[in-house]
């Protein structure tokens, strides 16, 4: 946090046409990131993964992104040729996708698949690339590197898929990781699993995190700052210690929605959706 | 799919697999001899009159009748023909006066010769021009791949062959016109295999080969154009479907290089439904060959059953049929099980 | 025009006719975004038109000989030059439009409702009914079709009429897949239940619900469907075994412009791109259909 900063965002728009024009699903975001983790909070639809992909550059056709400002490091990233682009990608910028049954290749093995990701941006010889693949395998934890590396995703469970792709993200050593819902798809048992391997790597490496998720607990547990999202715009920005004394009543009703384990109450508020203004 | 590794478990599959595969096969076999059969003894024109003739007197007709067997019950008869079929005994062609599976046996390689090429051709383009089409999604070469891949669908075999020999054989003078070979070269080469590019290989007379290739070049480019629609849009079909999965996303944050993204993580997975439907436009070159054969004068099987048609010679039609049809069922169902045996993901 | 518009696209109809005529105009205003599509209409409009005007837009007569004007080039009084008998081509090819429209219809006449009918009994009734009947389904479907319908043509004797019972023969097995599809997903569904129980009999329920639900797949195919039957009837007419002489028809008349390719080229030309006109407009707007109609399919080929 202390000189410049990682990532800064100003007014990122994305959109997309529909038959009745175009529909905006970010709407004007803005944030600075240093070497730390921010989590970004919201329902499905309130435009946070899609802010994930504009800072990848990622959104598909027919959508369109824009921003007044998106700097990486110092790189004005609207300028860059796609080459370049693809250069950052990955290396310095990477992101762990949701599911790991949908986003591995299930034609291409495991250690196929991370040592794509390093090759792509390393000119290393065979022998080192599979040393630093078994080498990243281990530090996500899984046993017998050597016999997962031969496998295909539809072989290994959905944790282990998971870290997998938590290995091949960070393969190529980053300094921003992107993980947008990286534990819904799977099961609450190795949720906390997963979530620590991303924070004790994310930590030791030194990087910047954005974790995206729509649960409010666990952004609040693994981040030091938030932005809670709604209908393509932050409606509440707070450090995660401050969540506790969040003003904006859509916050207030998150929060409230939260069951917690001491409590008594017969029945959970629902979100009351005339409190604030906008939808 | 780089490795297909045999483990029993997949063994037992494709031999189960194989199982099934041989007992429908069969099933679709007699069930194209029930079709032959019918339009033979149950439609046409009395098959016992055109043996006699008009003016037998009854004795005769009926003394022809029996010994046709025609006054048998129909399911006898037809078991009669099935057998005579697995014999390989086709009947008697009443305008080559030879039998009609000797006459099969000598047209076939001209037509496996041109459909082969064609088939090279198709996949060669086809695919290529499917993989751009889907990489442009929406784009000017899209639609243009996909109107010139409609032109497949909307063109005449028969009129793209002629007007073809009237471009590049009789204004460009690029190929050469209808036949295999050049009159003078007719004969020369033994017939081994009966196709004429590899016989002359195999002899060493490559004045024949160039001369065999420069008749082969035009019909099989034409029969090659009609695969090639089919699969170039089968081809964008399916790379449209695999460029929408989740794992291409994951490759490009990777930051994989676009011809990657699309050859290696988008082609990689439809090899296999690809070779289904390049079995299915291999199998419909066969049937498409008919008409080509026709304007080249192309000594092939389709050619040979035209000449029947126009002849009323009904043995000749039907064993063309049913050959032609059983070549085509068996691709057809060959490429189902290939396709089973090979995807990873069917393991 | 606006209060139109709107009452067509009321997200709530308030009565059948309201909901009906909505569909078929948000159909009509997504097929219109297609420019394919709407090329292929206009080409199907023009056919038509072609069909049941052709006395009054054919400048001559499709059958008149005139041995003086035999075989001349395209010109200003012969659009399309004239054949070996000297009659007009461009005319003949306006009434072969007739004869183009009479197979395909007779041809979707015949096939759809057959195949339609055998897919959903197939599919309502499941069992050894399904196993039979898409037995013999499945035979048909893999054997080729040009090539059984030339046996049949062959068997039949030549003739026109004979061209088309061979192509309906061939044609009805694969909406007799498609009907059985659709049928197996909302066979079991609660209003079949609901109707059982109010005492309708299978036949009703076929008829009257089935049949309905499977007929825009069915439109779709059947447009798709029609390009390769207008090219196996003009390639039947082509071999003789089709539409016989003098009748103008466009595979026939290739054939017989077929000898004077070389020296004449328009003779077996023109008729060809009429041909490739039409099909392409049935491709365009099937195509166009599929997607409108069948948004499932419409990213696949």
């Amino acid at each position: 946090m202390s000189q410049s900063p990682l990532l800064e965002l100003e007014n990122l728009r994305v959109s997309f046409p529909t038959p009745k024009g175009r529909v905006e699903v970010v709407k004007g975001l803005s944030f600075t990131l240093g070497r730390e983790r921010l989590g970004i909070v919201g329902e499905s639809g309130s435009g946070k993964s899609m802010t994930g992909r504009a800072i990848l550059r990622l959104v598909r056709r027919p959508g369109q992104q824009d921003a007044d400002k998106m700097t990486f490091d110092g790189i004005d990233l609207r300028r860059l040729s796609e080459r370049r682009m693809r250069d950052l990608r990955g290396a310095r910028i990477s992101m762990i996708m949701q599911d790991p049954k949908f986003s591995l290749n299930p034609v291409m093995t495991i250690g196929e698949q991370i040592a794509e990701a390093l090759r792509t941006h390393e000119r290393l010889a065979r022998r080192d690339v599979q040393a630093r693949v078994l080498q990243m395998l281990e530090a996500v934890r899984i046993n017998d590197p050597k016999r997962v590396m031969a496998l295909y995703p539809h072989e290994v469970s959905g944790g282990m898929g998971q870290r997998i792709m938590i290995a091949m993200m960070l393969i190529p050593r980053p300094d921003l990781l992107i993980a947008d819902e990286p534990t819904s798809a799977l099961d609450v048992s190795v949720q906390a699993q997963v979530l620590d391997l991303i924070d004790e790597l994310v930590r030791d490496k030194g990087m910047g995190l954005i974790l995206i998720s729509h649960d409010l607990n666990l952004v609040a547990r693994y981040c030091d700052h938030i932005l809670v999202m709604h209908a393509g715009q932050v409606v509440e920005s707070c450090a995660a210690s401050e969540l506790h004394n969040a003003t904006h009543p859509y916050t207030r009703g998150l929060l409230a929605a939260v069951p917690r384990m001491e409590e008594t109450r017969e029945e959970l508020p629902v979100l009351d959706r005339s409190a604030w203004s906008g939808t | 799919m780089s490795r297909i590794q045999s483990s029993p478990a997949a063994l037992r599959g494709s031999v189960g697999a194989l199982g099934g595969f041989a007992i429908v096969t069969l099933l679709t076999f007699v069930g194209l001899m029930a079709i032959t059969f019918f339009i033979g003894r149950v439609i046409p024109i009395d098959p016992v009159l055109s043996v006699v003739g008009d003016r037998a007197t009854q004795e005769q007709y009926d003394a022809a009748r029996v010994a046709m067997g025609l006054d048998r019950p129909l399911a006898v008869q037809f078991l009669a023909y099935v057998g005579d079929v697995f014999q390989g005994n086709l009947g008697h062609s009443v305008s080559t006066n030879r039998p009609v599976a000797e006459d099969l046996a000598r047209v076939f390689p001209a037509t496996l010769e041109m459909a082969t090429l064609g088939i090279i051709i198709g996949v060669g383009m086809g695919v290529p021009l499917g993989v751009w089409a889907a990489a442009r999604q929406g784009t000017w070469i899209d639609h243009l791949i996909r109107v010139f891949a409609l032109l497949g669908y909307s063109v005449p075999a028969f009129w793209l062959g002629l007007v073809g020999l009237v471009v590049f054989y009789a204004g460009l003078g690029w190929v050469s016109g209808p036949g295999r070979v050049d009159i003078f070269y007719e004969g020369v080469v033994e017939p081994r295999s009966g196709l004429m590019l590899v016989d002359s290989a195999l002899a060493g007379d490559w004045d024949v080969f160039w001369n065999a290739l420069d008749h082969l070049i035009l019909p099989a480019t034409i029969l090659g154009f009609f695969s090639l629609a089919y699969i170039a849009r089968m081809t964008r079909s399916f790379m449209l479907d695999q460029l929408g999965q989740e794992y291409i996303t994951t490759a490009r944050v990777k930051g994989v290089a676009e011809w990657r993204v699309i050859w290696t993580h988008g082609f990689r997975p439809i090899r296999v439904p690809l070779i289904t439907v390049i079995g299915l436009s291999y199998a419909a070159l066969l049937e498409g060959s008919v008409m080509i054969e026709t304007v080249f004068s192309w000594p092939g099987i389709g050619n040979y059953l035209t000449v029947a048609l126009l002849n009323a010679d009904m043995n000749a039609v039907l064993g063309a049929t049913l050959v032609i049809g059983a070549v085509f069922i068996l691709i057809n169902k060959l490429s189902d099980v290939l396709y089973r045996m090979l995807d990873p993901r069917s393991r | 025009m606006t209060t139109m518009t709107d009452w067509l696209l009321d997200d709530s109809p308030t009565s059948r006719v309201q909901a009906s005529l909505g569909r078929g105009y948000r159909m009509i205003r997504l097929l219109m975004r297609n420019p394919l599509a709407v090329i292929g209409a206009v080409i199907l409009l023009t056919l038509i038109f072609a069909a049941v005007f052709a006395p009054w837009i054919a400048p001559h007569s499709p059958l008149g000989q005139n041995l003086s004007q035999r075989l001349l080039p395209p010109s200003s009084t012969h659009w399309m030059g004239t054949d070996e008998l000297g009659r007009d081509i461009f005319s003949r090819v306006i009434y072969g439009a007739r004869i183009t429209l009479m197979i395909v219809a007779l041809v979707a006449v015949i096939a759809a409702p057959l195949g339609l009918l055998i897919g959903a009994v197939s599919g309502y009734f499941g069992g050894w009914t399904d196993k039979v009947l898409m037995g013999v389904t499945d035979v048909f479907l893999s054997m080729p079709k040009l090539i059984l319908a030339l046996a049949f043509v062959a068997a039949l004797g030549p003739g026109i009429e004979n061209a088309i019972i061979a192509i309906a023969i061939t044609s009805w097995p694969a909406y007799a897949r498609i009907a059985r599809a659709e049928t197996l997903t909302f066979r079991n569904a609660e209003f079949i239940s609901a109707m059982r129980l109010l005492g309708a009999s299978h036949a009703r329920i076929i008829t009257g619900h089935v049949l309905p639900l499977c007929t825009s797949s069915m439109i779709v195919r059947v447009t798709l469907d029609m390009a390769g039957i207008i090219l196996t009837a003009a390639g039947l007419g082509f071999l003789g075994l089709g539409a016989q002489p003098p009748l103008p028809e466009w595979g026939a008349m290739i054939s017989r412009g077929r000898a004077f390719i070389l020296d004449q080229w328009w003779v077996a030309t023109m008729p060809g791109f009429a041909i490739i006109v039409v099909s392409l407009g049935f491709c365009f707007l099937g195509d166009g259909l599929r997607d409108v109609l069948d948004p499932k399919q419409g990213g696949k080929s």
